[in-house]
């Protein structure tokens, strides 16, 4: 093997300091490492589920490929990358560090460390559902809306046989959808907020609407309710879930009226949170998104605030897989070119890296940017979700806190969410408050902030204790 | 490998294909929860399915607790529920 030039350490066993290491394997890690790879860039890409795909291009081991816009071109992307860059499936990342270059802590099949240097970091983590806490909620058959999807889409098993599907935002319609064309009879799809408030955004909604407009259409081909203004607001059962109270709702979520529905599974999702872990770890500037959510800041290079480390895909705002598509493969080209820059010694220059893209691609990122933004802004959470709670109803599932422990805390004093949960204790838990921060958050007063997680994965003190493996020369392509 | 094997949850046979989760193949057969909390003895079984809630956590072939949804069945596990 030839050492090119942008690698340090000997062939063999050494460990070996890559140019990039992409963190995320759906479709930004995919296409930002294939850029970054085809450009002459030693790439490890990294990523902890079986297979890449993330939860959009997430497919079965086996049989029918899943109909996914996008899925076919994903494939080619990843196979392709296959042979260009070294792609580490079933790897936990559990944190970044740096001492001159990035160090990324993994946990490999079988629980051994693995530590893969760096000089550039890609984080393109994806994000996860954003559930909100209701009577019930912690029963078995609730699923989140996405949960259900990845039990679709990756195993191919149908969530249940009596389906209600709740929440809000556009997401909700392919969950119905595909449940319901997979055989479920799915009593209901309940968007808690109003239609595609997009009147303001006319132009990049008319581009998506066609895809909405299928999935109301598989929707009411199949005969499923599509209700605006609805919500679950309680789930009902001894062991498992058996049926739900579905409200109408006022502007703020307010319950006007309820009914009962019964079923044997629900699937819920208040929208995205994403996932920046890593790049909280690293220090990276932070923004609040349309919704209020944190996000990792970048420039238009898909540069974060910290020198070699860039972001895309939902970590820097949530917007669909082609923004984040995008936003990878523009990642992966600056990425190149600032490798190239540093080697011929030039000053680092933002713009000018930025200007070694394509303009298209620049202004088709900041199109789908609006259409993001538009979608946040039609479906936001709005405060009445707080009135369907009880004092018992839990709020964090895994310390098993109910909202009574939580006004409780209020009331003696706490007045954010640091202090709720050094009173309360919500999210000092197994998920480490992925699950219920928002909720503690908005309970406390206060919009969600940054997550402040040192350790990203759980991570036994056996494996703190004995000596990573070093990623060498020798696994690399 | 065949694309469809067993496992085994507390010694009862369960149906897997290929590439499904332990959490799936469980959910699938009808077996909604298979742990409870430690303070309310709630039941517990997927909720995220996406590795974030921790929720699905269970033993495999006596191993310490992990994450169903993550998992790969192999032919032949053995589950235990508490």
């Amino acid at each position: 093997m030839t050492s090119p030039p942008s690698m340090s350490g000997q062939p063999g066993s050494d460990p070996v300091t890559c140019d990039v290491v992409v963190v995320g394997g759906g479709p930004a890690g995919v296409a930002g490492a294939l850029a970054a790879a085809r450009r002459g860039l030693r790439v490890v890409l990294l990523d902890s589920g079986a297979r890449l795909g993330g939860q959009y291009f997430r497919h079965p081991a086996v049989a029918a490929r899943p109909v996914t816009a996008g899925f076919d071109r994903f494939v080619r992307q990843a196979r392709a990358l296959g042979r260009q860059a070294r792609v580490l499936l079933r790897h936990q990342v559990w944190a970044v560090s740096r001492d001159g270059d990035l160090v990324v802590h993994c946990l490999a099949p079988g629980g051994g460390a693995v530590t893969v240097r760096c000089r550039a970091l890609l984080i393109a983590t994806g994000a996860y559902d954003r559930p909100l806490p209701f009577p019930g909620w912690d029963l078995p058959g609730v699923l989140t809306a996405g949960g259900a999807q990845a039990l679709l889409k990756g195993d191919g098993v149908v969530a249940g046989q009596r389906v209600v599907v709740a929440g809000t935002g556009p997401f909700l319609l392919p969950v119905g959808a595909g449940l319901a064309g997979a055989g479920a009879r799915v009593l209901g799809v309940f968007e808690a907020n109003g239609g595609l408030g997009l009147a303001r955004h006319p132009l990049p909604a008319l581009a998506r609407a066609g895809e909405a407009a299928g999935y109301a259409l598989a929707l009411a081909r199949r005969r499923v309710p599509y209700r605006t203004r609805r919500a679950v607001v309680a789930a009902h059962g001894e062991r498992e879930l058996e049926a739900v109270t579905v409200a109408r709702l006022d502007r703020d979520w307010n319950v006007l009226a309820t009914r009962r529905i019964a079923c044997d599974t629900l699937a819920v999702g208040y929208g995205f949170v994403p996932q920046i872990d890593l790049g909280v770890q690293l220090g990276c500037d932070t923004r609040a998104d349309v919704d209020g959510s944190p996000v990792l800041a970048v420039d238009g290079a898909q540069r974060t605030s910290v020198e070699g480390v860039w972001a895309a895909g939902e970590p820097t705002g949530v917007g669909g897989w082609r923004l984040a598509e995008l936003e990878g493969h523009l990642a992966g080209l600056t990425i190149a070119a600032a490798q190239v820059t540093r080697e011929a010694g030039a000053a680092r220059d933002g713009a000018q890296v930025a200007g070694q893209v394509p303009e298209a691609l620049i202004s088709r990122r900041g199109r789908l940017r609006v259409f993001g933004q538009a979608l946040l802004e039609a479906y936001p959470v709005r405060p009445g979700w707080q009135g369907w709670l009880r004092d018992d109803t839990l709020v964090c599932r895994c310390e098993e806190v109910p909202l009574g422990r939580i006004r409780e805390a209020l009331r003696l004093g706490a007045t954010d969410a640091r202090s709720v949960k050094s009173l309360a204790r919500p999210g000092m838990g197994w998920c480490q408050g992925r699950v219920c921060g928002y909720a503690v958050a908005r309970l406390a007063g206060e919009p969600p902030g940054p997550p402040r997680r040192p350790v990203v994965q759980p991570v036994s003190l056996g494996t703190l204790a004995e000596r990573p493996q070093p990623l060498s020369w020798k696994d690399l392509p | 490998m065949s694309d469809a094997f067993q496992i085994t949850v507390d010694g009862r046979p369960v149906p897997v294909t290929r590439g499904q989760t332990i959490g799936a193949a469980l959910h699938a057969a009808g077996v909604r929860s298979w742990r409870t909390t430690r303070l309310g003895g709630r039941p517990r079984g997927l909720f995220c399915g996406i590795g974030v809630c921790f929720d699905c956590l269970v033993s495999v072939n006596g191993r310490p607790p992990e994450r169903a949804c993550l998992l790969d069945a192999q032919p032949g596990d053995e589950v235990t529920t508490s």
